[in-house]
């Protein structure tokens, strides 16, 4: 398998585990929260470089401990998970900062696709299948535990179990699209597409469809015109999903 | 008696005060117990202790293999969401492990078409989206429904038909009903026992015992009016 469809297949597969996991952040209201938690990787890149290792595994590392920090917290204070997420990711960007300097921390905020390793390429793609995986699989349980967490705890669902699931898949979803789309536009992607199927849909499923078929031409197509015109992909794939949520608008379902 | 649920000496604490202290009652395997009082009184916090989703002091016994419906008193949901009534009664079919069949059946129960429930569920009314609950609840045939406020913010010929419509559902099943509500005159009419909950005396007993309007005044703090079916 050639080195670009490898590309081609990564891209897709971040997409469509990114408006997945998109729709449920949406539904949670943690849209906010979708930026600042990208913010989390920062000082784990910043301190995997100190320790000479891999970026990403300090970025991973950081996010999955960021959204167990959250978990613990909202159970432990009942503080909304949004602020929780805003308080504690925003100081991680502060930590990241100081941490990850010069063209480091260039390439940790915009991401550098160009530079991904063979086993980048494939870890990122097996994690996205698997947590595109889980939220089709675990998509009942979400629903129920979003809508109610009383009905879902009635109905034998391991509500805290589950939170905490969607949290590291979505932690995971960014991490896996961090060296590519960097710090600053990985949330984007996991919002905008959810945030435009929102509006267009009428039901869970017509909206996660929505929610993948937005994500994965923003990116295909945005990586299409950063190559064409010699930009770097991941702000176009951004301004592309950005502006078929402005093309949707005229489209919103009436109520 | 034959009981689906004992509870002796509940304690509820909320931040530094405790809210519920030592309560004992126990519900009758079939029966309805509504349970009545003031704002602030601990009802909606009593149902989350009975369902496991609050911390408690004492013991909240249910009979072996109790399947609880539960029909929360608003959803803390956006009303413009694209999740529709179906969307939420094939999730709690899948959890529930129940078949389509089932769903179909709850829905004919209560009396709310297939069309309606298609619907996003910010576009139901207030009586269509109690009896989107109320047929979520029964699927995955509970043995016990708990029903939190069922008829807030519904007009009153909307409240009567509701509370028909749980009668008529409760003897289909023979299920046993908890209920929260502050229509006495239906709980007059429907409850087997009442339990008042009041920061002053509580009380608990048939409805022709426990709702008097002296033993009212002392739960409510004020005299209410309601239509006694003797």
């Amino acid at each position: 398998m050639t080195d670009q469809l490898m590309a081609v297949l990564l891209s897709a597969a971040m997409a469509i585990a990114a408006g997945l996991v998109g729709c449920f952040v949406v539904i949670r209201r943690m849209s906010l929260a979708s930026d600042a938690l990208s913010h989390v990787a920062l000082p784990g890149i910043g301190v995997a470089l100190a320790f000479d290792l891999h970026p990403m595994v300090g970025a991973g590392a950081a996010l999955v401990l960021g959204a167990l920090l959250v978990w613990g917290m909202e159970r432990r204070t009942g503080i909304s998970t949004e602020t929780i997420i805003g308080v504690v990711f925003s100081l991680a960007l502060a930590v990241g900062t100081l941490l990850a300097t010069g063209e480091e921390l260039v390439d940790a905020l915009l991401g550098s696709p160009g530079k991904l390793g063979g086993w980048e390429v494939g870890a990122g793609i097996l994690g996205a299948a698997a947590v595109a995986a889980f939220v089709l699989v675990a998509r009942h349980r979400l629903v129920l535990s979003l809508v109610s967490a009383d009905v879902a705890r009635t109905a034998g669902v391991g509500v805290a179990r589950v939170e905490l699931l969607f949290l590291l898949g979505f932690a995971l979803t960014v991490a896996f699209g961090l060296r590519y789309l960097g710090v600053l536009l990985m949330g984007s992607l996991v919002i905008i597409p959810a945030a435009t199927a929102k509006h267009l849909a009428r039901s869970l499923g017509e909206m996660l469809t929505i929610s993948v078929t937005v994500a994965v031409l923003s990116t295909l197509a945005g990586e299409i015109i950063a190559d064409r015109l010699g930009y770097p992909s991941g702000p176009v794939i951004i301004i592309v999903a950005g502006g078929l949520f402005l093309l949707s608008l005229p489209l919103r379902r009436i109520r | 008696m034959d009981h689906a649920l004992e509870v002796a000496d509940l304690t509820i604490t909320f931040g530094a005060a405790p809210v519920i202290q030592a309560l004992s009652f126990s519900v009758a395997r079939g029966s309805t117990l509504a349970i009545i009082g003031p704002n602030g009184s601990g009802k909606t916090l009593l149902f989350r202790a009975l369902i496991g989703a609050v911390r408690h002091g004492g013991t909240v016994r249910w009979a072996a293999g109790t399947r609880i419906g539960y029909v929360p008193q608003k959803l803390d949901v956006q009303r413009d969401l694209p999740v529709t009534g179906k969307d939420l009664l094939v999730a709690k079919a899948a959890v529930a492990r129940s078949s389509d069949v089932e769903t179909d059946r709850a829905l004919e129960l209560v009396d709310l078409p297939a069309a309606t429930a298609r619907r996003p569920i910010g576009t139901l009314s207030g009586g269509q989206f109690q009896r989107l609950l109320l047929a979520a609840a029964l699927i995955g045939r509970p043995s016990v429904l708990l029903f939190d406020e069922p008829t807030a913010g519904i007009d009153e010929p909307g409240q009567e038909q509701l509370y028909e419509m749980i009668h008529r559902v409760q003897r289909a099943h023979a299920l046993t009903l908890l209920l929260i509500s502050h229509e006495l005159s239906v709980v007059y009419r429907h409850a087997t026992n009442v339990l008042c909950l009041s920061r002053g005396r509580r009380c608990f007993g048939p409805p022709t015992e426990v709702l008097t309007p002296a033993a009212i005044q002392e739960c409510y703090g004020a005299p209410l009016r309601y239509h006694r079916h003797d």
